[in-house]
């Protein structure tokens, strides 16, 4: 039987504590809409879509209002578009992402991603067409995200990839210079990519996936920091077992959201993504997590061994609570969009270097970083470089979300709104990458690859 | 289908009452109720069966919302699903 200090901490977590479930998302696979004739496909993809994800929002809405839990993205990802294009005779993939766009507004969902392709060993001659069409793809589009992978533990990385990459990001800033290069929030550029990730910008639907599936991302770190303030000055084995309890929790809530979503959506259940995703409002703050474990800015020396603390116990409470765990699941080190974050980036604590160290530990990698305009080509492709190779050899999932701002300086800042926040333009090393970026060809899978 | 109704504000007379003919008007049964007035802050919950209920839940959760605007307090109802999920293993 419930006691009645239990229902007040659930409605406390969700009125003061930021709890909410971040996003359902619905994976559609759309290798049925292979066509050789590009508008016969675009038609076939828009109706499969639309189709499979007419009630996706409104089921989520009827979820939120039933359970009082608000659900704050509704969101599709598809399979990477390079392998439903290539079928067709065209040398222009953008009508394919104004396609998705379409579709995405048609279902009023918040985001769709699956833009994208997977060239972690070789690029096909699609593959390429679809990197080359992202900037104009991004910029003519408002919902649709794109990600490509470059590398993983057992391919290794595809360097000439991770050229391109870092010419396209140049390039898709460029051409929303209006907007602050804003079509670099919804560009992602990862090493060993995972199939069934909620969150965007990343999420795509995977050729492993079935027809469709339901994925549901969990957030959480304001009950996380509310329940750490509980434990002060106690030993780390103490902070561990609160956060994981504090994990359980949550998943379980985003557990009975999935299976439900499932159900009514007649749709299986995919998987729980039990991440701590920051948003920029306060006390919904992944820094504020690692401050609290007796850090005084988030960047300073211990921010590497409290993340990995975090990042763990998150796992450890969250993996009994659901019935299938997947995505990225862990705590995401995003900076523009946590309020603790942007104050420590601002405060000249939180760099660039340290935040590639904490990557190491954390679920994904460097995220919502703005660097200056004036950023070359090849030092953005270095990043991803050094991103990619922390992946490779750590068994785990690295993402680069870069912003190279048009115009932008250190000490300025930009203002992106919403969940996206904003960010302080941080500094990069300008000394040259420039001979190392240009020998191409591939960095070669680490010996644990070896492991049949 | 069970579900729990939780009301938190400042006290006075007839929230209570209020609540129950709310409940009533939708043909909601009310299995279980606990309240408790502590320096003047009201709190009390209801785990109520909707089997019967007459409207949608989202016309009732609506309503329950206006009832607390009128009375100066927060009412919400939600399924007794979320509260089991995140408390009981």
């Amino acid at each position: 039987m419930l006691t009645q200090k239990e229902i007040f901490a659930t409605i406390e977590m969700i009125d003061r504590q930021h709890l909410d479930i971040r996003t359902i998302t619905m994976g559609i696979s759309l290798l049925s809409c292979c066509d050789a004739d590009a508008k016969k496909a675009c038609d076939k993809i828009y109706d499969k879509i639309t189709r499979s994800a007419e009630n996706l929002v409104r089921v989520g809405e009827e979820i939120e209002h039933e359970f009082g839990i608000p659900i704050v993205n509704k969101r599709i990802s598809v399979t990477p578009m390079a392998l439903v294009a290539a079928a067709s005779e065209c040398e222009d993939y953008v009508p394919f992402a104004l396609t998705l766009d379409r579709a995405a507004k048609t279902c009023g969902v918040n985001f769709i991603g699956g833009y994208s392709a997977l060239v972690q060993k070789g690029m096909t001659t699609a593959d390429e067409k679809l990197i080359r069409s992202i900037p104009e793809a991004l910029d003519r589009t408002d919902l649709v995200c794109s990600s490509v992978n470059v590398g993983s533990t057992r391919a290794g990385i595809n360097m000439d990839a991770v050229a391109l990459m870092g010419e396209i990001i140049k390039e898709t800033a460029e051409r929303t210079r209006d907007r602050d290069g804003l079509g670099c929030a919804k560009l992602v550029v990862f090493c060993n990519a995972v199939e069934d990730n909620p969150f965007m910008a990343g999420a795509f639907h995977g050729v492993g996936e079935a027809e469709k599936v339901i994925n549901v991302g969990v957030s959480g770190p304001g009950v996380v920091h509310h329940a750490l303030q509980s434990v002060k000055g106690a030993p780390f084995d103490v902070v561990a077992e609160t956060v994981k309890k504090t994990a359980f929790r949550v998943t379980r809530m985003g557990q009975l959201v999935a299976q439900e979503a499932s159900k009514r959506l007649d749709t299986p259940f995919g998987i729980v993504d039990l991440s701590l995703a920051p948003t920029p409002a306060v006390g919904d703050s992944v820094a504020r997590i690692l401050e609290e474990m007796g850090l005084e800015v988030c960047g300073t020396h211990g921010t590497t061994a409290a993340l990995a603390l975090l990042n763990d116990a998150v796992k450890k409470g969250g993996v009994m609570a659901s019935s299938s765990v997947g995505g990225l699941s862990g705590a995401f080190i995003p900076v523009s969009e946590d309020e603790g974050m942007i104050a420590a980036a601002q405060s000249g604590v939180l760099t660039l270097d340290k935040l590639e160290a904490m990557t190491c530990v954390c679920s994904v990698g460097l995220d919502m970083i703005a660097v200056p305009g004036d950023t070359s080509a090849e030092t953005v492709a270095a990043i991803i470089a050094d991103e990619a190779a922390i992946g490779m050899i750590n068994n785990k999932t690295t993402a680069v979300r870069l912003l190279p701002v048009p115009g932008k300086q250190v000490g300025d800042s930009i203002e992106m709104g919403g969940l996206l926040g904003s960010a302080p333009v941080m500094p990069v090393h300008s000394e040259s990458s420039a001979d190392f970026i240009a020998r191409g060809g591939r960095i070669p899978a680490p010996l644990h690859s070896l492991r049949n | 289908m069970n579900a729990i109704v939780s009301v938190l504000g400042r006290d006075k007379v007839g929230i209570t009452a209020a609540v129950c003919v709310k409940m009533a008007d939708y043909q909601i049964n009310i299995l279980d109720i606990s309240m408790t007035v502590m320096q003047g802050n009201f709190t009390m919950i209801m785990v109520v069966d909707l089997e019967k209920m007459t409207a949608p839940f989202g016309e009732v959760v609506d309503a329950c919302d206006a009832l607390g605007k009128e009375l100066g307090v927060s009412i919400r109802i939600q399924r007794q699903e979320i509260f089991d999920a995140m408390h009981e293993i």
